[in-house]
């Protein structure tokens, strides 16, 4: 008995300070060395936050083509990766939409227009000749930077775009100005350069140039068009043009409130399941109250660490998990009670109610499992985001009714406590 | 305690056809209708929530509507604009370009002046891409279906897979006849309360049927409906704790929840209540109903003999 309540105390102990460390964090100094680790709701390691939780935009584009291949798609999100990070949006996602959507997810943007019309570019950089050949392409330019200063001797100070070519940049470049030069008499010594079908700058050759470095200028007012367009410029070109057909922004006072609200009727909501358990089952109710808490627990670690973005759908697959959880314990306590009611012992009534309630369990959550990988599968989004939460619930709450509630109901078992009412036998009953 | 049986399959007629006249209602409230009520998620528009702090009380809102027809000109059609929550002012049109959203946000903040932070939502979604949410909801929820049917024909029997589906698609049946009747809009997250009572309800009703399975096995050949009364009796009590248990924190998500999750809630709880009256009173008598039906085939087959 002595060795059952040490291990049920020990176990007990590992889950509160198991949990409480995984939602709540940790953070100390002991003896020199520094133990921290983030708490479920930490911004940057904990669980991601949805956009409806905490406010920013949502943007969908479609390409506006009528057959995109594979790849194509994939270069797109990597162009809209680069561009968002360029701007400075380093929490944003990109993810793929179907065949020819792709979704991106900016939190806490106040405004996102900006975004929407840069992200949004094309961006095919093009040097034309005169005739309208292109000449030299983005692939070619190696880097792109906005730059402040003079671009040529005794001119004045002006915003400008300085491109470095790569290897067959330069040699294109030469030959492109080198042919150019030499159409002078006819005034068509000049080399378009263009961003998709808009001319940027258009400036006169005069001799062949021969270096890497070459200079974007003309009509930039500041330095946030030059830094655009170096930020297109470097992130590279979409295969063709993509319309945004979605937009939405939350604020971030909404999306606070929600979140809050959420957590806080989430806590109360357990704290009376919690209660409810205790009332009905008494003793073995407050080892499924104890296997609920691990079960918080493992569900905040998982999350945290796989980074799952947790959004409104994905809270609804949250509770319902925890009503499984707490379902499967109601299974084997009621077969339990219904053994004992027969009038077995509490050993024998506590492996029978095990070993029938486990089929139950096995076979109701594999189906529950079924439904969370096949929408996993074939969702997008929302969807998603509701089956992988409902998946991991599902998973985790197996593991908390057949090993963490097994292993305290059995430590129970060998302390021997006997009186009938604890598992919730009334007297009538037994009379 | 009640010793008195339950007759389930004996009464499941009334159970049924309780279940049948509102879907039937739901469909008369679809056709008088025209349909259900889209939200912009499916139906594709713009829309704006804005909130109007203390300027909310007294404030015009035709006087609202005819800024935004003034911004955006007669291509909006006829704007509506209504109170919400709180102080909050819910703006919605046709989509309309992104632009002429941002210019409607602008005059809106500039003639009431209002913080840019007042601006707590805006919506602009083109219509293509509800549609194929919905579809991609439907497809995976008829694929889930028929693997779930799978797995339960190998677990217990085709006829218990049958009967659960059934039952599933009861409830799917139930929450969208409650939206066609209180006229509550479709939209993501309505889908998201349906998945979630699909993945309810399967685990509901497998619990009794796992009753059922294990009581038939002992039970005379061809005693289907005590079999059913009995499993139904025996799993009564974890069936009402589980749906408390589940309810309690859908309930207080309901009870405190901003009003964006509140209309997330009306529905689950209209689908947990369903889940639960499928699993206990319409799935198991389906069971039944299924096996005397093949008895009686057979039976008719050894007369012909």
């Amino acid at each position: 008995m002595g060795k059952s309540i040490t291990k049920l105390v020990i176990v007990i102990l590992i889950i509160a300070l198991g949990a409480s460390v995984f939602l709540f964090g940790m953070n100390f100094n002991i003896a020199g060395w520094h133990v921290s680790y983030p708490s479920a709701l930490d911004e940057d390691y904990g669980i991601r936050q949805g956009l409806d939780l905490v406010g920013g935009s949502s943007i969908l584009y479609e390409a506006d083509t009528d057959s995109a291949t594979d790849a194509e798609m994939e270069s797109v999100v990597n162009v809209l990766r680069k561009r968002l990070s360029a701007l400075g949006y380093t929490e944003a996602t990109v993810s793929r939409q179907g065949d020819k959507k792709v979704r991106v997810e900016i939190p806490a943007i106040q405004d996102p227009q900006e975004a929407v019309k840069t992200l949004g570019q094309t961006a095919k950089l093009t040097f034309r000749d005169a005739d309208g050949n292109v000449v030299l392409e983005g692939t070619d330019v190696k880097n792109a930077a906005a730059r402040y200063g003079q671009t040529e001797e005794m001119g004045p100070n002006q915003h400008y775009v300085e491109l470095t070519l790569n290897d067959s940049g330069v040699q294109k470049f030469t030959e492109a100005t080198q042919k150019a030069a030499t159409l002078k008499t006819e005034n068509k010594n000049y080399i378009a350069i263009m961003l998709d079908e808009t001319v940027i700058s258009q400036p006169l050759v005069d001799n062949a140039i021969n270096t890497a470095n070459c200079i974007i200028s003309g009509g930039f007012t500041d330095s946030s068009e030059t830094s655009e367009l170096a930020t297109l410029i470097n992130s590279g070109n979409l295969p063709f043009s993509i319309k945004d057909v979605e937009l939405r922004s939350i604020g971030p006072t909404l999306g606070e409130h929600s979140l809050e609200t959420s957590l806080v009727a989430a806590g109360i909501g357990i704290l009376l399941i919690m209660l409810f358990m205790l009332l009905v089952y008494r003793l073995p109710g407050l080892l499924a109250d104890i296997s609920l808490v691990a079960y918080i627990g493992i569900v905040a670690f998982l999350m945290s660490w796989l980074r799952i973005n947790l959004s409104l759908p994905g809270i609804a697959g949250i509770i319902l998990s925890v009503g499984m959880a707490v379902d499967a314990n109601v299974i084997i306590f009621a077969r339990m009670k219904e053994e004992l009611a027969v009038g077995r012992t509490l050993k024998a009534a506590v492996s029978a109610g095990f070993d029938r309630a486990f089929i139950a369990i096995l076979d109701a959550n594999i189906t529950t499992l079924i439904a969370a990988v096949v929408l996993y599968y074939f969702g997008t989004g929302p969807i998603q985001g509701f089956a992988i939460t409902l998946g991991i619930g599902t998973v985790v709450s197996m593991f908390t009714a057949i090993v963490v509630t097994k292993f305290l109901l059995r430590q129970m078992v060998n302390m021997k406590i006997t009186n009938t009412w604890l598992y919730g036998i009334s007297k009538r009953k037994e009379a | 305690m009640l010793q008195k049986s339950l007759k389930i399959v004996e009464h499941a007629k009334i159970y049924w056809a309780i279940s049948i006249l509102v879907i039937l209602l739901g469909g008369i409230f679809l056709i008088v209708n025209g349909g259900f009520a889209m939200d912009i998620d499916f139906a594709g528009g713009m829309s704006m929530t804005v909130d109007f702090g203390e300027k909310a009380e007294g404030l015009n809102l035709d006087e609202v509507k005819d800024l935004v027809k003034e911004v955006a000109g007669a291509s909006v059609g006829d704007p509506v604009v209504q109170r919400s929550d709180n102080n909050q002012v819910v703006i919605q049109t046709v989509t309309v370009e992104n632009d002429i959203r941002d210019q409607i946000q602008n005059k809106i903040l500039e003639k009431y002046e209002l913080a840019p932070e007042a601006m707590l939502a805006t919506d602009n979604v083109s219509a293509t891409v509800g549609g194929e949410l919905q579809a991609q909801a439907v497809q995976a929820t008829l694929i889930a279906s028929l693997l779930m049917l799978l797995y339960i024909t190998i677990r217990f029997e085709f006829k218990t897979g049958v009967a659960a589906i059934v039952a599933l698609l009861h409830d799917c049946a139930i929450m969208l006849s409650f939206c066609a009747i209180f006229r509550i809009p479709l939209n993501t997250t309505l889908i998201a309360a349906i998945l979630t009572i699909i993945g309810y309800s399967i685990n509901n009703t497998i619990v009794v049927f796992d009753r059922v399975r294990e009581n038939y096995k002992r039970a005379k050949h061809g005693n289907f409906n005590e079999t059913v009364n009995n499993s139904v009796k025996q799993t009564l009590s974890r069936s009402i704790c589980t749906t408390i248990t589940t309810l309690l924190p859908v309930v207080m998500l309901f009870a405190l929840g901003v009003s964006s999750i509140r209309q997330f809630t009306i529905p689950l709880i209209v689908g947990l209540l369903a889940g639960t009256y499928s699993s206990v009173l319409l799935a198991a008598p389906v069971w039944a109903g299924l096996k005397k039906w093949q008895d009686k085939l057979k039976r008719r087959k050894l007369h012909k003999r």
